[in-house]
């Protein structure tokens, strides 16, 4: 897999120890209740963040789950506990969905703020599949910040066609549309970071 | 990259290949593996640099023809919210649930055994206070899943799910029953080794990783594509658990030792960076 090197990042001590695929049966074990839910959909600025994951033949993938991690609206990263209760209450900034039968995944969710000045605000996503022998990441950048986006360091070095794959559409009601494309022409861009290896 | 239509998959049958495909033979399939393997030694001999993880392109692994990204990952400099991780405490996780044998009113069928080690960014430091989950077949090779209709027992008393928070030294530990080989619908006779599913987080949510820990000695290694789509034998040892006679308790549980390394933090660096600038 090629990935470019930073030059500042510092080798590795220890070799990391290799992923495997999630495989087919982690419906019983890792979603839980109100995983997708990171706010309540009653809770003020809630949005639906949703999409499909499909395969190289376009076909809806039914066995994926996906995480978020992102920041609040004012762009804190808030890293409280309690994701695996949802109080209701506490906004942890950390999701998880299991994919229904034709592929496709909700969560309610914040739309998150610039963590920095001027920076494109992104939900980061990780994607995990039967078929799939290591996890994915990539970003789901907003799409109205457009001075931002232009500006974003990661989406000036992609082709036109690659970046859009990571800015979500906004839908009439609010909601962000983010369809993850594993294989293909339309094929996601997936991230590589400094310090893999 | 096959072209030809595949059947389109359903919830109950999603695991399952088309028929074509399930009568490939083992010794295909073994094949496929030692060609990808040696091409891969001949490259680290010719001065490429040792691999890690599997490979995602793994033809042998059917199931991941239409699911590997074609495209190479694309270099991201990490920003603020890749540069920390989701958090996860007592209010999360009871200790009571890293203990997969008394979740019921009886006890499990099957081996009882102790898995227990540390979780490790790639500089050496304990990851504390993390969000370890682990499933697994029961002592059948029986998942407690719906789309495992193999003929073999479901136990009563055993799910096969646990979670734990690491300690201040990284260190998790689950007792749990071993669980055994199944087959599944790669190739024709197609058996999984027996392995228990682990999900963990570090420092940074780029460090998030699910793997497999294999347990020592297993007949099935050579012969499974999922194990072997790591085509480093160095890396692959590294998913194999070691027999550890100090976890074993008298008259109760065997024990294994089995420390996960995850990918190194960019956060540290980084901020060391910015500050001499």
């Amino acid at each position: 897999m090629a990935q470019a090197s930073n030059p500042q990042a510092p080798a590795l001590k220890l070799a990391p120890t290799p992923g495997q695929t999630i495989g087919p049966f982690y419906g019983y074990a890792l979603p839980f209740d109100k995983g997708n839910e990171l706010v309540n959909q009653a809770h003020p600025g809630s949005i639906r963040l949703h999409g499909t994951v499909t395969d190289g033949d376009g076909t809806p993938i039914p066995d994926s789950m996906l995480e978020i991690w992102q920041a609040d609206e004012a762009g804190n990263v808030v890293g409280k506990d309690g994701s695996l209760i949802r109080d209701g209450y506490t906004f942890t900034g950390w999701g998880r969905a299991a994919v229904d039968n034709v592929g496709h995944y909700t969560f309610t969710t914040l739309n998150p703020g610039a963590t920095e000045q001027g920076k494109a605000p992104f939900i980061m996503l990780t994607v995990f599949a039967r078929g799939l022998l290591n996890r994915l990441f990539t970003r789901i950048y907003l799409p109205e910040d457009t001075a931002a986006l232009a500006a974003d360091p990661l989406l000036a070095s992609l082709e036109p066609e690659r970046r859009n794959t990571l800015i979500a559409v906004r839908e009439g009601d609010g909601a962000l549309r983010f369809d993850i494309s594993l294989q293909g022409e339309d094929e996601t861009v997936f991230l590589s970071y400094p310090r893999e290896a | 990259m096959s072209t030809e239509t595949t059947s389109t998959e359903t919830f109950t049958d999603s695991h399952a290949l088309d028929p074509a495909a399930t009568s490939v033979s083992q010794d295909a399939i073994s094949a496929e593996i030692t060609d990808i393997h040696a091409a891969y030694r001949q490259s680290v001999i010719d001065g490429a640099k040792a691999e890690t993880q599997p490979r995602i392109d793994f033809a042998p692994y059917r199931s991941s023809l239409l699911r590997h990204p074609t495209k190479s990952l694309h270099h991201a400099d990490p920003e603020t919210i890749e540069l920390h991780s989701p958090a996860f405490g007592e209010r999360d996780v009871h200790t009571l649930e890293s203990d997969l044998t008394i979740q019921h009113n009886g006890d499990p069928i099957g081996e009882r055994i102790v898995v227990s080690g540390r979780v490790l960014d790639g500089d050496g430091r304990p990851v504390a206070g993390q969000l370890v989950e682990i499933w697994q077949a029961n002592a059948a090779g029986r998942y407690i899943h719906k789309r495992d209709q193999h003929p073999a027992p479901i136990d009563p008393n055993f799910t096969g799910v646990g979670r734990a928070i690491t300690g201040a030294n990284g260190e998790y530990s689950f007792t749990t029953i071993k669980p055994a080989p199944y087959p599944w619908k790669n190739h024709h006779n197609a058996w999984r080794p027996a392995h228990i599913h682990f999900s963990l987080f570090g420092t940074d949510f780029t460090q998030r990783m699910i793997t497999q820990m294999y347990f020592p000695g297993d007949p099935l290694f050579s012969l499974d594509p999922i194990y072997q789509a790591i085509t480093d034998a160095e890396a692959r040892a590294r998913l194999v658990a070691t027999y550890d006679h100090s976890i074993t308790s008298h008259e109760w549980a065997t024990g294994y030792n089995w420390d996960i390394v995850l990918t190194g933090s960019n956060r540290t660096w980084m901020e060391e960076t910015e500050d001499e600038n």
